[in-house]
């Protein structure tokens, strides 16, 4: 497959499920956020997610305040930020229009009507409408996507490499948003009404609540929380399961120059298979998922460079 | 002027092919339509089959407007017109073998030597180079218009980067899908096969000694007028759509950038013009080429299809000629007519065309799209004042012709049905021996009343083509 075909499938997926994970994030704050709380709590957990994405600077240049209209405002429609869902949405479908030829005309027409669907809904038009409905919204094209490609398509290179950015991306975002809402809903530690309902909120931010009562049949626990988006390897939204997939898929597109992506992507896979959640937290959380975000990070600059980038030409 | 109508005859009853798809128009309610053509509008634009135009905002893209009244055409037009294009092709293939080999017709002085050596399209880089099969135009878009019954003119060979064929195959799924019944009372023929017989044809066209060949589509990129075509034939024929910089050429041979290194490249139907397609050989400011593939080329390492420097027989000024072609090579008489053609070079010509401005259509003889023509009775004043000093400026630079009587078709526009003027371009493949075509090709449909320019970037649009079987 050609480098830069594979590069556009890659980026491709990474965007839609980039959009999707923000849509969940979004729209566990703003649950979050219904819970009675004082102003200042509230507009803390809104900057974490300015914060979250290194976007302070670009969200200062062009608001004021941060408060939950202007962060929504910001990362939902906002088209001069390239982080937002709006974006996210328009360079999915930028990166498919390049590939259209190589996905099937399903993945096409999905991802493209996704596109000419959401520059139509301006911020008033979603706000109205209410705004858990837009992020359910991208939420069930971001699925459509997944759906089509898992549908129709070949199950060849093309198909690793989207996988691979997929899951690539979910790990990051997983870990993003288990380390913004631990952070804030750690510190006050009692065990009320309020952190049931923030820690559901979280757990249904992944798709995780009725997976969380499945797999403990108990109260909600942060320890536990954290173990499900970390270890559990049957949870398709968590760390451990992402990099299984990474692993898996790097295994079938291998070339000469892979090798030591793979390495890094076989440990880091071995660590999450061999990990305590007792462990993970007595050496902190925090420190825990960044670093895991910096690996992850490295894994995707190793991919571009083994295969993305187009190779010396002496090979 | 009194047109053909396509559908009816002069005393104003249907014509024998349009029969079937009359009653079945009269039958259905227009509310259902109407519902039809929407849904085919929201498909086109679902399907993103779109094309950017030149000048306007970057990257903005628009559809091709579809009218769902198809351009019907009995088998026994379509076989007459068929031979016709046969062996106009095949003398055209002909010439350009000629030309960059022995120029036996210009010593013959059939043509005026300095017609072709002159010419910009002529690419001296060609000469003796051999090419598989001796064959130059791949595939070429032929422009036919009816001027009447049986009456059909070849207005223009397209042997560079002719496009269209993706409409015309578009169109017919949307028919189909939109109106299967129709095609349960029609004999229609076939086309979609057109990818696969394109495939075979490039394949039976790869350097010598290639076994299993690798074929490529080569596109400028996502922001050309027809990269939804370019993408489209790629995936028809599941091979890779390339653009310049995922090509490379090391020791004379092609290779393409993949994610297990290089591989060779074989064949590739090449969508970008002679002169962005190597910036060492042609214009050296293009970032669309292949640093080099003109000396894989003429080793003979890499087949491109269409070859370099076919513009020399599709030009407007050699366009004149190609009856002789056909006499001269092929020792038969052209069985397609040429429009008589004024070439403004000549004294008398000249004279001619600027004593009659108002009644004829001005060509630049490079030009193509529909852009920089003069079409004399819908011209304004101005319009023909400002063509007279072109054409003094500089006289070689243009032709002229009589204003064919184009056929036109009933199409659906604002004011409800009304005749509109249309032509059609079949795509003609060769390889070797074998010269052949899917029965019909694309017609095009000026929209706006009157008009006689059927480019879609000048807003012109496209109808299926039925080739009706008896």
């Amino acid at each position: 497959m050609l480098s830069r075909t594979a590069d556009h499938l890659f980026w491709m997926s990474r965007y839609i499920e980039r959009a999707e994970s923000l849509a969940r994030l979004l729209d566990v704050t703003w649950q979050m956020s219904l819970v009675p709380q004082s102003l200042e709590a509230a507009n803390q957990n809104w900057n974490a997610i300015i914060a979250l994405n290194s976007l302070e600077e670009k969200f200062a240049d062009r608001y004021s305040a941060v408060n939950a209209e202007n962060v929504l405002r910001f990362m939902v429609s906002d088209t001069g930020n390239h982080a937002s869902i709006l974006s996210c949405l328009r360079l999915t479908r930028e990166n498919a229009h390049a590939v259209r030829g190589t996905i099937t005309s399903e993945m096409w027409e999905t991802m493209n009507s996704t596109w000419l669907e959401a520059r139509e809904k301006s911020f008033e038009q979603i706000v109205n409408a209410g705004v858990g409905e837009f992020f359910d919204w991208v939420k069930m094209r971001s699925s459509l996507s997944r759906g089509t490609t898992l549908g129709t398509l070949l199950q060849d290179e093309a198909y690793h490499f989207i996988r691979l950015g997929t899951l690539l991306e979910r790990a990051d975002n997983t870990a993003r948003i288990l380390d913004v809402k631990y952070h804030v809903l750690r510190p006050q530690g009692d065990e009320g009404a309020t952190d049931f309902y923030q820690w559901g909120a979280l757990l249904r931010s992944v798709s995780a609540f009725e997976v969380y009562r499945k797999a403990y049949r108990d109260v909600i626990t942060p320890e536990r929380v954290a173990e499900l988006l970390i270890l559990r390897m049957d949870m398709p939204r968590s760390l451990h399961f992402c990099m299984n997939g990474v692993v898996k898929n790097l295994d079938l597109i291998a070339n000469r120059q892979s090798g030591e992506t793979q390495r890094q992507a076989g440990l880091l896979h071995a660590q999450l298979h061999y990990a305590r959640i007792e462990d993970i937290l007595e050496r902190g959380l925090h420190e825990y998922l960044t670093d895991f975000m910096d690996r992850i990070y490295t894994l995707g600059d190793g991919v571009s460079k083994n295969f993305l980038v187009p190779m010396a030409e002496a090979a | 002027m009194n047109f053909y109508n396509e559908m009816v005859d002069t005393n104003g009853g249907v014509r024998a092919h349009y029969q079937g798809y009359d009653e079945w128009l009269r039958e259905t309610p227009p509310e259902r339509v109407a519902r039809k053509r929407a849904e085919a509008d929201l498909a086109f634009h679902r399907v993103g089959i779109t094309f950017a135009v030149y000048g306007e905002e970057a990257g903005k893209e628009r559809l091709i407007p579809f009218d769902i009244i198809p351009r019907i055409i009995p088998a026994s037009e379509w076989k007459a017109m068929q031979a016709g294009l046969r062996q106009r092709v095949t003398a055209l293939n002909m010439f350009l073998h000629d030309v960059y080999h022995g120029q036996e017709i210009l010593k013959a002085g059939k043509i005026p030597a300095e017609q072709v050596l002159n010419n910009t399209q002529y690419r001296p880089v060609m000469q003796g180079v051999d090419v598989p099969g001796g064959i130059y135009a791949h595939i070429a878009g032929v422009d036919i218009v009816r001027a009447g019954a049986g009456d059909f003119y070849v207005l223009e060979d397209n042997l560079r980067v002719p496009s269209g064929v993706s409409y015309m195959l578009e169109d017919r799924k949307m028919m189909m899908r939109l109106f299967p019944e129709l095609f349960a009372r029609h004999k229609v023929a076939p086309v979609q096969h057109y990818p696969d017989m394109l495939l075979e044809k490039l394949r039976a066209v790869a350097p010598k000694g290639v076994g299993d060949p690798t074929v490529v589509v080569l596109t400028p990129g996502a922001y050309n007028s027809a990269y939804f075509e370019h993408t489209f034939l790629a995936q028809q024929m599941g091979v890779e759509l390339v653009e310049g910089r995922d090509l490379f050429v090391k020791d004379g041979v092609v290779f393409m950038r993949t994610t297990q290194g290089p591989q060779r490249v074989d064949v590739i139907y090449r969508r970008i013009d002679d002169d962005f397609l190597d910036p060492l050989a042609f214009r050296p400011d293009s970032a669309l080429g292949v640093p080099g593939i003109l000396k894989a080329y003429q080793a003979g390492n890499v087949t491109l299809a269409n070859a370099i420097g076919t513009g020399v027989a599709d030009d407007k000024s050699i366009y004149p000629y190609v009856p002789d072609m056909i006499r001269f090579y092929l020792d038969e008489e052209p069985k397609l007519n040429n429009v008589p053609t004024w070439m403004c070079r000549k004294p008398d010509d000249l004279a001619y065309v600027l004593d009659h401005l108002a009644e004829l259509v001005v060509k630049e003889v490079h030009g193509s799209g529909g852009y920089g023509m003069l079409v004399g009775p819908a011209a304004s004043r101005d319009q023909i004042e400002r063509f007279r000093q072109l054409l003094i400026a500089r006289p070689d630079g243009y032709i002229a012709q009589p204003t064919l009587a184009l056929s036109n078709c009933p199409t659906f526009v604002e004011e409800g049905i009304a005749p509109r003027h249309l032509d059609l371009r079949p795509f003609v493949l060769s390889s070797g021996e074998c010269v052949n075509m899917v029965p019909g090709g694309l017609t095009r449909v000026a929209l706006t009343e009157g008009s006689l320019v059927v480019n879609s970037s000048q807003g012109g649009g496209t109808k299926d083509t039925w080739i009706l079987e008896d």
